[in-house]
């Protein structure tokens, strides 16, 4: 047992936190609120050159074969910036599922351009009628004589208007009928006949609906051989919560640290609103928050490889706990900056914003609490 | 980083599962299960501490020189664990975890010669006079004076909330010897024989039905000079040394979990008319379960950073701010998971020897009671809000 930042990890969190204070201001993030890609593609190529991009692909395939405790580091950091570059969506979902899935053709592909900053992905899992349950998927994928017909709706697909190629879920049906598998496509974002339309996101960066009608695709478009990718999607899909509870985490320290400057600067009464127990209470309240949901964060990150029941229960746990922790010191962060914690003239309303997008995304914390409640309850740690 | 253990760890793992399963006797395990206090009788808890101690692992926290099994915070973490999934009993912690680290850190030779061996064997029970009925959370107020004369302190005054005060044979106590500029000078650390003439006890029961807090009385008690800690009118250093220890030394996720798994146990049993299918109460359980998984981890990084040589500092009023607020969580859950027998009183104790038929299940019948002494846990040991005070204060700066 060991859960001691090593040398490299100490490096990686510095070189991190430094390129955020450098390149990240609050000017920096308005451009890009305004922005139609919603990030920068000269911080993308930042990202590759500092090996951030190569982090978690295995070294094979051009990568630096880092773990999820890397990933967090990073991911905090990124939070605390408000970063909107597609990472999550690229590395550590698409990455990730080309990986696990893909066949050694597919990886030699993809991968080592994943690391060089040259492609990017996206999943285009959740549909309108599944709410947050990932087994379920109407959009179908028809075996056909020279490869694949896809047609239905997806929604909600992180930097799916920056996709080269986006990962697309769908039941196969073959010549028997439906197959009980769902199937992970590769697909170009030239494909003709399929539509997107994408969207400012919540928080920063951007999302998009997608339309599938009869898109045709070549037999090598399938990631793999046609095995259920439902364990695979869940498995990424906890990865990417263990991920962005640590931005969460980021978000939330940048907020409870504003916060309380600001609380020691505020006057009212002839007195710093800091001299009042309430808001000292309220203040600790938060710190002690944003301490459960780093707890959470890293816990979630160290059992990603662990059993699949096991890694749900710690990826949901993490889920639901930071979102409610997040809820609470965003809400908090408003309440004590007072009118101006409502205003545009703030930053702590895009963090807070974004801390809201978080706990929306793959489910809130009442679906992941039932969702850990699902898995059971006599898991019993080490 | 890596939540798993090493060969050498589960090795060590093993050898406390073994000797746990040599030793723990059904009466222990049953006791301690029945217990609804924050604490075991005695008797119970006092051979478990012998049986500890003929190990060698009576004082897991002291240094090896005072007795100290000399563990890595890993093995320490596997211990309390292991202890707490077995049900071990509690272990007089005013001895072994509170006045023996003072003793420790700041006594004389002649005092860790005398008092450590006896923590370490059980043969001395403590209790604690630190509260007193008119300072609470503004414990350093306190009035408990001790006069000069001669070789001796003449002690007057009163100690309230002091735990087994009914079962101890010492307390340590703070006393006021003089009045400094600060409430907080002036205070000094003394140990007492409870055997002493002009010391009184009165029980005091809790809204549970369980006596284990008492009102302790001094009437000119004769302590000798010898029995000071550190120096005259540093006490309060001392004793804030000790709180700490209280508060942060405890891995206390091992012992919630436990009950949790009693209370989910319930839930899932025909007993409670399967209480889990309610949904409600199956995500309730799941909620008090991700905050233990909260708590352990920041227990964890504790240890982590004890381990590199760090001092958590606030982050103990962190632990025990959450630990408190979970067990109540806890104990809420019980009385909810138990339904309509939440209402049947079992006046009598111990629970784990009653000599007539209970009224409800057994292990229905810590549920109430608990829950009610239970709101002790945000009070003792420093108040959830001098807490909040303390986290405010050191991590916060304001």
């Amino acid at each position: 047992m060991d859960l001691n930042l090593t040398d490299e990890q100490r490096l990686l969190r510095e070189s991190a936190e430094r390129f955020v204070a450098e390149s990240y201001d609050a000017d920096h993030r308005r451009r890009m609120a305004n922005d139609p890609l919603g990030f920068s593609p000269a911080v993308w190529k930042q990202f590759a050159e500092l090996g951030w991009l190569a982090l978690p692909i295995a070294e094979e395939f051009g990568g630096l074969g880092g773990s999820a405790v890397e990933i967090g580091i990073l991911m905090e950091t990124f939070g605390r910036g408000l970063v909107s570059e597609p990472y999550i969506a690229t590395v550590v979902l698409g990455a990730a599922l080309v990986e696990r899935c893909g066949s050694t053709a597919q990886k030699q592909a993809a991968l080592p351009k994943i690391a060089d900053g040259t492609l990017k992905l996206a999943l285009a899992h959740s549909e309108r009628a599944a709410r947050f349950d990932l087994a379920k998927v109407a959009t179908i994928a028809n075996k056909t004589a020279q490869g694949w017909r896809l047609s239905g709706s997806k929604i909600a697909v992180l930097d799916g208007h920056a996709a080269d190629e986006i990962i697309v879920s769908a039941h196969i049906h073959d010549h028997r009928g439906p197959s009980g598998r769902i199937g992970l496509f590769l697909v170009s974002a030239q494909t003709p006949s399929l539509a997107i339309s994408d969207y400012a996101r919540l928080g920063g960066g951007r999302a998009c609906n997608i339309e599938l009608s009869d898109v045709f695709l070549p037999e090598a478009a399938l990631l793999g051989d046609g095995d259920d990718a439902l364990p695979a999607i869940e498995w990424a899909i906890d990865r990417a919560m263990a991920a962005l509870g640590a931005e969460a985490v980021g978000i939330m320290q940048v907020l409870l640290d504003t916060t309380l400057e600001y609380t020691k600067i505020r006057k009212q009464f002839g007195r710093p609103l800091s001299a009042n127990q309430v808001i000292r209470h309220r203040l600790a309240d938060m710190a002690v928050q944003v301490d459960e949901a780093r707890s959470m964060a890293l816990r979630a990150a160290l059992k990603v490889d662990a059993e699949p029941v096991e890694r749900a229960r710690a990826a949901s746990g993490a889920k639901a706990k930071i979102g409610k922790c997040a809820r609470f010191v965003g809400e908090q962060s408003i309440q004590l900056h007072g009118g101006m914690g409502v205003t545009e003239e703030l930053e702590v309303g895009a963090y807070f914003k974004r801390l809201v997008a978080f706990d929306t995304l793959f489910g809130g914390s009442a679906h992941h609490y039932g969702r850990h409640a699902r898995l059971g309850h006599t898991t019993v740690p080490a | 980083m890596d939540l798993s253990f090493n060969t050498e760890e589960r090795a060590f793992q093993d050898e406390v599962r073994g000797f746990i399963a040599n030793n723990l006797t059904e009466e222990m395990k049953r006791a301690t299960a029945l217990t609804p206090s924050v604490f075991s009788d005695p008797d119970i808890g006092m051979a478990w501490q012998r049986t500890l101690h003929a190990q060698g692992w009576g004082a897991p926290g002291w240094p090896v020189e005072h007795g100290g099994p000399n563990w890595t915070p890993a093995q320490r973490w596997i211990f309390e664990t292991e202890s707490a999934r077995a049900g071990v009993p509690n272990v007089n912690v005013m001895g072994v975890k509170m006045v023996g680290p003072v003793i420790i850190g700041f006594g004389s030779p002649e005092q860790k010669n005398f008092y450590l061996p006896r923590i370490l064997s059980g043969e001395d029970y403590w209790c604690q006079g630190y509260s007193e009925p008119g300072s609470g959370s503004d414990l350093s107020s306190l009035k408990t004076r001790a006069v000069r004369d001669g070789d001796d302190y003449i002690i007057n005054g009163t100690k309230i909330w002091t735990t087994h005060a009914h079962h101890a044979n010492r307390m340590f106590a703070l006393v006021r010897t003089s009045d400094g500029p600060r409430q907080q000078d002036g205070i000094s650390f003394i140990l007492i024989d409870m055997k002493t003439p002009g010391i009184t006890t009165r029980p005091i029961l809790t809204i549970g039905g369980d006596h284990e807090v008492n009102q302790v009385f001094f009437d000119d008690v004769r302590v000798p000079v010898a029995n000071r800690v550190g120096e005259e009118g540093k006490g309060w250093t001392y004793g804030k040394y000790l709180l700490e220890f209280e508060r942060g030394s405890g891995i206390a996720s091992a012992k919630l979990r436990e009950g949790l798994k009693a209370i989910a146990e319930l839930a899932e049993s025909d007993l409670t008319g399967r209480a889990i299918d309610s949904p409600d109460i199956a995500t309730r359980i799941s909620e008090v379960d991700v905050d233990i998984d909260a708590l352990e981890m920041t227990e964890l990084r504790v240890l982590a950073a004890l381990q590199t040589g760090q001092n958590p500092g606030a982050v103990s009023s962190i632990l025990k701010l959450r630990n408190s607020e979970i067990r109540q969580a806890v104990t809420r859950l019980g009385v909810d998971v138990i339904g309509h027998d939440a209402l049947a009183i079992e006046p009598m104790r111990p629970l784990y020897r009653l000599n007539h038929e209970p009224a409800i299940p057994e292990q229905m019948l810590t549920m109430v009671p608990e829950y009610l002494n239970g709101r002790a846990y945000t009070i003792f040991g420093g108040t959830s809000e001098i807490q909040r005070d303390i986290i405010a204060k050191m991590m916060l700066g304001i």
